[in-house]
């Protein structure tokens, strides 16, 4: 699973321009599936088993997407300006690297700074990548890029950009493939546009008309110096979502989690993000109304070219993910 | 593509149309005034016109032939203004904004109010009475009223809406007037209803309240369904030389550059493809546009773009200076292209725009 993990977040795919990750996870997942389709919006939808007995037509979706930024200017002298697409934190972008979806690799260059204490705005950071002059800069107004970061594993933890989300892609694509029977009738969403605003999630949840979401993302932690207080740590456990800014889990959907992770004897901890949303509010909101959860990996440095994820946390999240996807009870609506 | 009689133009009525829209009165949640112009101008180059529940007008001209992409194009009627919130008696007035306006704006403008377009002024203390500290500070919209005069305070009730008093004057090459944002895309999607192109069907949403959360388009991409849809808008040209000489790198769009075609807003990344489609247009055609910097903003499209199951869509705008102010203004030439543009792209589209 490693080195799908390895393979998935090299994988350059900011928002809108899901198509080169799409490829390689349709590619992953086409034998294994008993349909697949690409929706308007280009999320990818694999449906795996059909309705039997108590069986439930359940929509888990895990978005394909990472933060990126998006050309705005070429000057004279050949810099680049940019804008954000998803939630990149200014602070973590000075003297990182991007890489362009044409290969172009390019350095975040900052104006002058004269409060060494005050992060700048984006708009006061340029990319330069090189070029000397605005023709023979190779990028154009409305290129997009994304961090370029390699994956490292040191002692248990993997750190990369784009752990947000592919390693959720990952553990989909791996209980995609380990699920041999199931009374349910699956369809494992690869979302798009999620560090946007949920927007891919939205269309796909209309689509397939579930009658239970279950997202599947990274949520941030508490357990590094003076962090925020919040009571997920890394190595804990995969995270049964109770709470974030975007959705209250229907708390049938949590018992049943919980229910299930303790039967399987598997850690989990109880996750209240403050600040963040994911699929799952998109899902829950769709046409009346469906009953939705996340499960969380638990990840350091969020949103920044270096997110960092316990392996452990991981397997237990699959191990999680197929319990729930091999119960027959599933939860009780009453 | 040969250009055929079809082609819409921007001659004399079409200004003349632009000039009757412009100085009529329809802020978000009030565009009845707007929507009878539109009613009007349509009523014979439609197969089917209704107004929906909120008030969005949609229109439906059939093409012919097979394979007919359905098509929604959306413009919007309303415009930011005001409301009026309180009579402190006297024909004095507590006002509200209605969509984004800068506060900074409105001291000492003359404005209309209600449906009879009642004149009056947003009332700004003279200098000879100001300290220089009072100068020196921006004041809050609490502070000030809306003067409509003794004898006109009777005809002005709470909830009536207002706008700058602003006629539309053309100015050599140039349009001024108020709310060009977004009555030039309400008279750019006149004409293309008028002068639809056979191999589409044309989904015309003439929508209610964008500038308060692009509620109307919502409503009406459910009602339509459609394949594609693109969102016809007015987009800020802040292409003004910098006060200490260096470049501008953050002009949003330029005036006399052509129709802004849209990559990325707050609301919606507009699909490549489309993106792609207007583009290889444009050169065909030899008809200038430029690229919006990526950034923030939002037109219909974002609500279009989420509606059911998922639109491919992008926005086109004709660029202006100082939309969302007294007075914008705009290029003839710009709008003129923006509707060649549209015009060509809609008779180049097939099913298969979107499968490349």
């Amino acid at each position: 699973m490693k080195s799908l993990i390895e393979t998935l977040t090299q994988i350059p795919g900011p928002p809108g321009y899901e198509n080169k990750i799409r490829a390689v996870v349709r590619a992953e997942i086409e034998s294994h599936a008993d349909e697949i389709r690409v929706d308007a919006l280009g999320n990818l939808i694999a449906r795996k088993g059909s309705k039997a007995g108590n069986g439930k037509r359940i929509m888990l979706s895990a978005h394909m997407d990472e933060i990126g930024v998006i050309a705005t200017h070429i000057d004279e002298n050949g810099f680049v300006r940019f804008t954000n697409v998803g939630g990149v934190f200014p602070r973590y972008a000075p003297s990182g690297r991007v890489r362009f979806l044409d290969g172009t690799i390019g350095v975040i260059g900052t104006e002058k700074i004269t409060n060494s204490y005050k992060v700048p705005p984006l708009d006061k950071m340029f990319i330069d990548v090189g070029a000397n002059g605005r023709t023979n800069c190779p990028i154009k107004v409305g290129d997009v890029a994304v961090f370029e970061r390699p994956l490292t594993e040191m002692g248990g933890r993997l750190v990369s950009k784009a752990m947000d989300d592919r390693i959720s892609v990952a553990i989909l694509i791996e209980a995609l493939k380990k699920l041999k029977k199931t009374p349910h009738e699956i369809y494992f969403v690869f979302s798009v546009q999620e560090e946007v605003g949920v927007r891919g999630a939205t269309t796909a949840a209309f689509g397939v008309d579930p009658e239970l979401g279950l997202a599947i993302d990274v949520t941030r932690t508490g357990d590094t110096p003076k962090s925020i207080t919040m009571e997920v740590a890394l190595g804990a456990g995969p995270a049964i979502k109770v709470k974030d800014s975007g959705m209250i889990t229907d708390p049938r959907v949590v018992d049943w989690m919980v229910r299930i992770a303790a039967k399987a004897k598997i850690p989990y901890q109880l996750e209240v993000l403050e600040r963040g949303g994911t699929d799952a509010r998109a899902i829950q909101l769709t046409r009346s109304g469906v009953p939705a959860g996340c499960l969380s990996i638990p990840c350091r440095y969020v949103h920044s070219p270096s997110e960092m994820v316990d392996y452990n946390d991981v397997q237990n999240a699959l191990k999680l993910l197929l319990a729930l996807l091999n119960d027959t009870g599933v939860f009780q609506m009453s | 593509m040969a250009k055929e009689h079809n082609q819409p133009k921007i001659l004399t009525a079409q200004m003349r149309l632009l000039e009757r829209l412009t100085n009529t009165c329809a802020v978000s949640g009030d565009e009845g005034p707007v929507r009878e112009i539109v009613l009007e101008k349509i009523k014979d180059h439609a197969d089917e016109i209704r107004v929906d529940a909120l008030g969005n007008v949609l229109a439906t001209r059939h093409g012919k032939g097979k394979n007919r992409p359905r098509v929604m194009l959306a413009a919007h009627m309303d415009e930011v203004g005001f409301m009026i919130v309180y009579g402190d008696g006297d024909g004095l007035f507590r006002f509200d904004t209605a969509g984004g306006l800068d506060e900074r704006q409105l001291v000492g403008k003359p404005v209309w109010v209600g449906a009879d377009c009642i004149p009056g002024v947003i009332g700004a203390k003279p200098v000879h009475l100001t300290t220089s500290s009072e100068r020196e500070k921006s004041i809050s919209i609490d502070s000030l009223r809306i003067d409509v005069g003794p004898n006109n305070g009777s005809k002005v009730k709470v909830g009536d809406r207002g706008t700058f008093a602003t006629s539309f004057q053309r100015i050599g090459k140039s349009m001024r007037a108020k709310s060009i944002d977004d009555r030039i895309g309400v008279a750019t999607l006149i004409e293309l209803l008028k002068h639809a192109p056979p191999n589409i069907d044309l989904l015309a949403a003439f929508t209610v309240q964008e500038e308060v959360g692009l509620r109307g388009a919502r409503v009406a991409a459910y009602a339509f369904d459609p394949d594609i849809a693109f969102a016809l808008d007015s987009t800020p040209a802040m292409d003004l030389p910098t006060w200490d000489g260096e470049e501008n790198v953050r002009y949003n769009t330029k005036l006399g550059a052509g129709p802004a075609i849209y990559i990325a807003d707050g609301a919606t990344l507009s699909d490549p493809r489309l993106i792609r489609h207007l583009q290889e247009t444009a050169e065909a055609e030899g008809i200038p546009y430029q690229l919006r910097q990526p950034g923030g903003g939002g037109t219909d499209a974002g609500a279009i773009q989420r509606q059911r199951a998922g639109i491919p869509s992008v926005s086109v705008s004709v660029p202006a200076r100082y939309i969302h102010t007294a007075a914008a203004i705009a290029r003839v030439d710009d709008w003129k292209n923006t509707l060649s543009l549209l015009y060509a792209a809609l008779s180049r589209l097939s099913v298969d725009t979107l499968s490349r």
